[in-house]
């Protein structure tokens, strides 16, 4: 056991261990040069963007830099049920001329008004007031801006303008989950009829849980029959379950709406065999089933792949040494052949749930209203309301969920169970 | 108890996979019970396609298969009972020893303690006791290998196959378990059927060997009698070292022929020449041709050392004898170690007795 104590030595005298780093050296080097340009892809494609989206999502400095000298004063505003005292005033007089000089009030009294409603209103006001120089800088400003509109002597509005003093805000968040912060600061959902977010995320995880299910269902037949056949007809199979990932996805998508719309191939099959009727012509898109075949059709390949992969590995004499065990063809396969597949449909199962769970284009194009994902909320804000920190903020709700359901997996079948091919 | 000398029957079998060759051509073959039976022969000869028709798991284009008297053709594999041990072990990874060896336990439906009883004497009769939580990635080939025989006999099945269970082995571990092999054979008395394609492994381990060419039976008896007297030239050439002579019968008598080769005559023992004219190969094994004998062979010919190969126990001598210069001489590491040079000339002769004419190549 001396070895374990003792430093051993080179021949030349040079301690083992320091030897050994400076012959790796240069491989170490080597390696990480090799990865660096993927490494720098990464960083500037994916790190940097996501860290950019949650400085978006949570960026509200607008107001904050707008109104300085308030903010300041309001540090000396302790009893918050009353009126703030004259120094807040003046700081907000100062600091509200400053941005009506630089044609900068309209923002500011937009951005307040999403705070509290009304604010549009008595900024729109005041602003005219210091245009006509109306107000008198000498005399007590607290009077006067108080006179100028009910609102200004209500204290909610003062206090809607102090929420609104953090750099940093949840608020988005909060309303990716249909609720914001109330006037005094606590969280409150908002009214029923409102709540849209939180059905879109259920739906979401309803449809990426059943796409997965069917997927599952359908391709793990497939991959058995890919893993068993002779090679000349498994190639031929792969190819057909390969072709989708040939062909746009766009192409694919509009094809089914090809397939299924009410006067569509489908609906021309079903009246054909007197399964419909001809006035009776069953919807199949532009609602969840045309996301549901539209979506599994599209992620098959992802649950098919990982499973053919594992399950070209399991031996075909394991399924034979269960039978000649005595175990039933049945039982041969629950108890040898299916634990043996396990890392492959976790594999595919994760993989086609996280590919669901975000997908865009096919809901977009035949989801229709009671079909589309919350991937397509995300898109309405980023091109149409421009909205683009509710975007980043939902986005990356969906990302920490997408986590979150890796963890939850990790826990249940372990990551190093995964076998993605 | 008697035992039934037609326990396992193979009655006039064919099988073809594709409808155009017969890989089995009309297979018969009885086994006795209690017997251990090596099918031997090169790959593509048609052994494993038997074993695997006794398993159940393909089936006999024509004829039927009978264990203990009953047609088990149309009895799918898992109502058989027949244990089987697979070239590669196949051990359920996802599962220990334990419930490895209790799988074929579990699905009979058998109770628990009488569960442990049978695992723990099963795993003991192949030395592995205190294995059972190990998982099978975690033992050496050797140890699987065990497993896999434990696995396959714990159940009580009245046959065993054993489809090259010793290939993935090393030299020295295969050796060892061809023995114990043998012997838990020897001590639980169930019939074996093993299919090989190691002609050692089969004459070490086996009652009778079957030797399997081209989808048939060429011979079918036990390992001395398939050395010593082998009953065709592919048997002869297949089993053990072999020194061929190409020829012509020119003269053929009870037990003694003559044969004429290239440019010289030999006497030789004629197993499947039947008269004159016919062309013959004649086998001998390298062991029975001595150097400068000393009794009278009828056989005396002198040949040209043209290589000289130390193995160890024994010496290989090339020679160049009777026009062929393939003929090989096995000498035995002795104290009394003839000087053995290259170009050297020495005589050799055998007995014809021990020359073979079978049928030509």
């Amino acid at each position: 056991m001396s070895s374990e104590t003792k430093q051993i030595l080179t021949t030349d005298g040079i301690p083992l261990e320091v030897s050994l780093k400076k012959a790796e050296k240069k491989n170490k080097i080597k390696a990480f040069l090799l990865v660096a340009p993927l490494l720098l892809f990464l960083v500037i494609t994916y790190i940097f963007p996501i860290g950019d989206m949650f400085m978006r999502s949570v960026d509200d400095r607008m107001v904050t830099n707008m109104l300085p000298k308030t903010f300041k004063a309001m540090e000396k505003w302790e009893n918050l049920d009353e009126l703030p005292p004259e120094e807040v005033y003046q700081g907000f007089y100062e600091d509200y001329k400053l941005l009506a000089e630089n044609q900068q009030h309209g923002k500011l009294g937009q951005r307040l008004n999403k705070e509290k409603n009304g604010f549009n209103t008595i900024t729109k006001k005041l602003f005219r007031q210091i245009k006509r120089k109306k107000i008198d800088e000498s005399a007590s400003l607290k009077e006067q801006i108080n006179k100028l509109h009910k609102r200004w002597r209500d204290v909610e509005y003062w206090q809607a303008i102090k929420r609104t003093a953090p750099p940093y805000t949840a608020s988005k968040y909060l309303k990716g989950m249909d609720m914001y912060f109330a006037a005094d600061g606590s969280i409150a959902q908002v009214d029923e009829d409102r709540r849209i977010h939180r059905i879109l995320w259920l739906r979401t995880l309803e449809i990426a849980f059943f796409v997965t299910l069917f997927c599952f269902f359908m391709g793990y037949p497939i991959a058995h029959l890919l893993a068993t056949l002779p090679m000349k007809y498994s190639n031929l199979l792969m190819i057909c379950v390969l072709l989708p990932f040939w062909t746009s996805l766009l192409v694919r998508t509009a094809s089914w709406m090809i397939l299924l719309q009410q006067q569509g191939i489908v609906n021309d099959f079903f009246v054909m065999i007197g399964l419909v009727a001809d006035d009776n012509r069953p919807e199949m898109m532009y609602n969840k089933v045309g996301t549901y075949v539209a979506m599994t059709q599209i992620l098959l390949p992802f649950m098919v792949l990982p499973l053919y992969s594992v399950m070209k590995t399991i031996s075909p004499s394991l399924m034979r040494a269960g039978k000649s065990l005595g175990g039933t063809p049945f039982v041969a396969f629950w108890k040898v052949y299916f634990p043996l597949t396990i890392p492959g449909i976790g594999a595919g199962c994760l993989l086609v749930f996280i590919l669901a769970i975000g997908y865009y284009i096919t809901p977009a194009l035949v989801g229709g209203a009671s079909g589309t994902l919350i991937s397509n909320q995300i898109a309405f804000h980023m091109k149409t309301t421009l909205d683009w920190s509710f975007a980043s903020a939902m986005g990356l709700m969906l990302l920490t969920g997408v986590l979150v359901i890796y963890w939850i997996y990790n826990k249940l079948v372990g990551v190093d169970n995964i076998k993605l091919g | 108890m008697s035992k039934n000398p037609e326990f396992v029957k193979f009655d006039k079998v064919d099988k073809s996979y594709d409808g155009k060759v017969l890989v089995v051509k009309d297979l018969q073959l009885d086994i006795a019970e209690g017997e251990f039976i090596t099918m031997l022969g090169p790959s593509g000869s048609g052994k494993t396609t038997c074993l695997m028709m006794l398993a159940g798991f393909e089936t006999p284009t024509h004829g039927e298969i009978l264990l203990d008297g009953n047609i088990i053709s149309n009895i799918p594999p898992h109502k058989r009972g027949i244990g089987m041990v697979f070239q590669n072990y196949a051990l359920f990874p996802h599962m220990t020893v334990y419930e490895n060896l209790a799988f074929p336990l579990r699905v009979r439906k058998v109770e628990k303690d009488e569960i442990d009883k049978k695992v723990d004497k099963a795993l003991s009769m192949v030395s592995l006791s205190g294995f059972e939580t190990r998982m099978p990635a975690q033992l050496s080939g050797g140890q699987q290998q065990r497993v896999a025989v434990a696995r396959a006999l714990v159940f009580d099945p009245a046959v065993v196959l054993m489809d090259e269970p010793l290939g993935a082995l090393d030299k020295n571990l295969r050796e060892s378990m061809q023995y114990e092999i043998k012997h838990i054979h020897e001590s639980i008395g169930v019939t074996v059927v093993y299919v090989t394609h190691d002609q050692s492994e089969a004459l070490t381990m086996s009652n009778r060997i079957a030797v399997f060419n081209d989808g048939k039976v060429q011979q079918l008896s036990n390992p001395a009698e398939l050395y010593e007297k082998p009953v065709n030239s592919f048997v002869a050439e297949f089993i053990g070292e072999n020194n061929t002579f190409n020829g012509e019968v020119m003269d053929i008598d009870k037990n003694k022929c003559k044969v004429k080769l290239a440019n010289s005559e030999i006497l030789a023992n004629p197993i499947s020449v039947k008269s004159k004219g016919e062309k013959t190969t004649v086998s001998l094994r390298p062991e029975r041709a001595l150097i400068n004998p000393t009794e009278k062979m009828d056989n005396m010919f002198t040949g040209k050392i043209e290589e000289v190969i130390y193995h160890g126990d024994h010496t290989r001598v090339r020679l160049n004898l009777l026009g062929s210069s393939e003929f090989i001489l096995k000498v035995p590491n002795s104290t009394s170690n003839l000087e053995l040079k290259v170009t050297q000339d020495i005589n050799i002769g055998w007995n014809s007795i021990d020359a073979r004419a079978l049928d030509p190549k």
